[in-house]
């Protein structure tokens, strides 16, 4: 007994040692974890900063477009020779002619056909279709001579944004001397500015850079994601719903729960394959549709949801469903009244999430003929269309200097689009979350 | 020793309700007979039979793990939401067997209301947290009904004078003692015939403790009550009969004035002079 009581401070002792000597260990090990970790976030930062720095300093040039001032003389002889009026045979008309007229007149000593053509090329070929569109939005123009900014071409536009070197010899760049004198020329006299590039937000993509625009790609993407939502939002949901709340756990489920955690780990091309033998060889729906683009995406992203959908069905405390059904609340009404509002948060992450990937994804869509050049402006969910991420694969693949600017700038639309999707995530979560 | 300190608390009670001898049976409105529960392969409940009678409050004691609270979830057939849950036997109420196909658990529920152990207001408002029942059966034809029915259980449940100024804030921002008579509330909004309280007060303070018992010997007069608890002095003092749970089996049932102070079995006797449980 004496022993013992003897022995107890001496244990104590030994504790308390054993215990500092453990101590700083303990704090070192832990501040090495932190430091780890804040190492870990620095450099995450650090690339994305990169990442951004360097897209937005590519891209933002492609915000603006340089144009030259032209003095139109819009020719009845050329526009109505006939005098009619008639809007077919205007619009047949060679508007060409004006901007190539206007801009000879200007330099009236170039006489030779070879010189000609090289200043023609100044000018965008997009400025045919531009003279006709003002022509056509105000008639009372035939006759005049107005001063028109029309579209340069893009070796004009690289030159005046400093992606062509002029102290390079001749030979090695893209333009001759003779054409930046010509362009110095027009400048001095005020004839070329770099403006807002609405052609850019506007219009769908075309092979001359100048004249490409981002607005059809966003457009297919926005009609694309449409069905896509459309589509897995209520399915995805319905479906986490049956297995949470009212599916028997049995073999079977519990194989289907399986499969779809299966079928969100498959890659997404195989989804392409899927929907090329489905959707367009089986039910013979159109090619390069956003409809069967949606449909496509709709696979892959529903075991997203459900998933999503399910973790956060089961994370509704199992007291709120007691409460229900202990007031008589049958199933249903357990689950619409007080179930699925407290895990919309979560289900609105999980779709919102599942979405961003559907909109980032090229893959399938390639495979159902999404990646073809369209030059118009999709006007419906079964028009030939392209999405954001496809653009980019395109422009990315092009060989002209300028389509690089343009496919860092529709880099940033598809990045702004993303942090939209996910402001809207965090905003919605914060808007339906409550607390029990 | 024990004993004597509940005769003492039993003499108020005897003095406000006369003991019935079993000899004068009394209506009741629930009637198990031969119920079994088994969780998968366990066994919690063999052959349980008992009356709970009308207008009377029933407690059940009895050690944990016992199945007290699973009997309770048997007479409003909460046990189906269980998975691997068996219930077998017949449950009477009124004459008729709650667990027959026929019954619809919906109604069923409507006319025995539960309480939780653990208050569980939903995350809403306290008036949408009463309004609850009456809305999801259509038991209020307009607004001031609903009203009207929100205000009186909130009046019965001794719940109106502490929440009156806010019905608009949220449920789950009150106090536990609070949450739970609001809880009650719920339960009495729906006008049910029964309510089922498990361990209503185990996660309660001795004061509000004492506003629920107040509460539950006024609501028998309209309701026929059930109360699950752990304290034998709370037992003694709300409920008429008591009912004597071990290892599954209903050891006894009595008049609760009988059980606390000439229990017929030894192991009720053990139990509630604390020799074990
Ligand atoms: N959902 C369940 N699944 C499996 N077994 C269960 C389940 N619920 C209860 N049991 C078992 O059934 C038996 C009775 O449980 P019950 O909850 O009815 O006890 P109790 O008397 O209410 O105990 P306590 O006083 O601790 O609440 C216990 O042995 C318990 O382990
Ligand atoms: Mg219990």
């Amino acid at each position: 007994m004496s022993e013992m009581t003897m022995d107890t401070p001496k244990g104590g002792a030994r504790t308390r040692e054993r215990v500092a000597a453990g101590i700083a260990r303990r704090y070192r090990s832990e501040r090495r974890f932190r430091l780890f970790g804040l190492v870990a976030i620095v450099s995450a930062l650090a690339f994305m900063a990169l990442l951004f720095v360097s897209i937005v300093g590519k891209g933002y040039s492609a915000f603006v477009q340089t144009e030259i001032r032209l003095p139109i003389s819009f020719d009845v002889a050329v526009i109505d020779p006939q005098g009619l009026r008639d809007p077919d045979e205007m619009r047949a008309a060679n508007y060409g002619k004006l901007y190539r007229d206007a801009i000879h007149g200007l330099f009236p000593g170039v006489e030779s056909r070879s010189e000609r053509r090289l200043l023609n090329g100044l000018v965008s070929s997009g400025a045919t279709f531009e003279i006709r569109d003002a022509v056509f939005a105000a008639p009372d123009l035939i006759g005049k001579t107005r001063e028109i900014w029309v579209p340069a071409s893009d070796d004009v536009d690289m030159l005046i944004k400093g992606h062509i070197d002029r102290r390079l010899p001749e030979h090695e760049r893209r333009m001759s001397d003779k054409e930046i004198a010509w362009i110095d020329a027009l400048a001095a006299d005020h004839r070329i500015e770099t403006r807002l590039n609405w052609r850019f937000f506007s219009q769908g993509d075309s092979r001359e850079p100048e004249l490409s625009g981002i607005w059809g790609a966003v457009v297919g993407s926005f009609l694309t994601m449409l069905v896509t939502l459309a589509l897995s939002f209520p399915l995805g949901v319905a479906t986490a719903v049956y297995l949470e709340e009212f599916a028997p756990k049995n073999r079977f489920t519990d194989i289907i729960e399986v499969n779809i955690n299966n079928l969100a780990a498959i890659p997404s091309i195989v989804f392409g394959l899927l929907g090329l033998a489905v959707f367009l060889q089986f039910f013979g729906l159109p090619r390069s549709a956003p409809v069967v683009g949606g449909l496509v995406l709709t696979l892959m992203t529903l075991p997203t949801i459900i998933i999503a959908a399910r973790v956060s069905l089961k994370s509704v405390p199992p007291s709120i469903r007691e409460a229900a059904l202990g007031l008589g609340a049958s199933k249903m009404q357990m689950v619409t009244n007080d179930v699925l509002p407290l895990a919309m948060p979560g289900i609105l992450t999980g779709t919102i999430i599942g979405m961003g990937r559907a909109l980032g994804e090229t893959a399938p869509l390639l495979m159902i003929g999404m990646v073809a050049f369209i030059v118009d402006v999709p006007g419906g969910f079964s028009d030939p269309a392209t999405v954001l991420p496809v653009q980019i694969y395109i422009w990315a693949d092009s060989a002209e200097r300028a389509f690089v600017e343009r496919t860092s700038a529709a880099i940033i639309v598809l990045l702004s689009f993303l942090i939209i999707m996910n402001a809207a995530a965090v905003y919605l979560r914060s808007k339906f979350e409550r607390r029990w | 020793m024990e004993t004597a300190i509940l005769r003492d608390t039993m003499h108020t009670l005897s003095d406000t309700h006369a003991p019935e001898g079993e000899a004068a049976p009394m209506t009741a409105k629930i009637e198990a007979r031969q119920t079994n529960v088994h969780y998968g392969d366990k066994h919690a409940l063999k052959d349980v039979s008992l009356d709970i009678r009308e207008g009377e409050v029933t407690s059940f004691i009895g050690p944990s793990g016992c199945g007290k609270s699973t009997f309770l979830r048997c007479l409003n057939r909460m046990n189906d939401t269980i998975d691997g849950c068996r219930v077998s036997g017949t449950v009477m109420m009124d004459g008729e067997d709650i667990y027959d196909p026929k019954i619809d658990v919906v109604q069923l529920r409507a006319r025995v209301g539960m309480v939780f152990q653990k208050p569980n207001p939903f995350p809403k408002s306290i008036y949408d947290n009463i309004a609850y029942g009456p809305r999801i059966h259509g038991l209020a034809a307009n607004k001031d009904e609903l009203d009207e029915i929100v205000l009186t259980s909130l009046e019965k449940a001794g719940l109106l004078a502490e929440v009156k100024d806010r019905m608009e804030a949220p449920g789950t921002g009150l106090s536990g003692g609070q949450q739970q008579r609001l809880c009650i509330a719920r339960a009495i909004a729906v006008s049910p015939e029964v309510i089922l309280m498990d361990e209503p007060c185990s996660a309660l303070d001795p004061i509000a403790t004492a506003k629920i018992e107040e509460l539950i010997d006024e609501l028998r007069e309209n309701f026929t009550i059930v109360i699950v608890t752990h304290s034998m002095q709370q037992a003694a003092r709300v409920s008429q009969r008591t009912a004597f749970f071990h290892l599954g089996e209903l050891i006894e049932v009595g008049d609760t004035e009988q059980i606390f102070t000439n229990p017929k079995h030894k192991l009720t006797q053990g139990y509630i002079t604390g020799r074990f449980g």
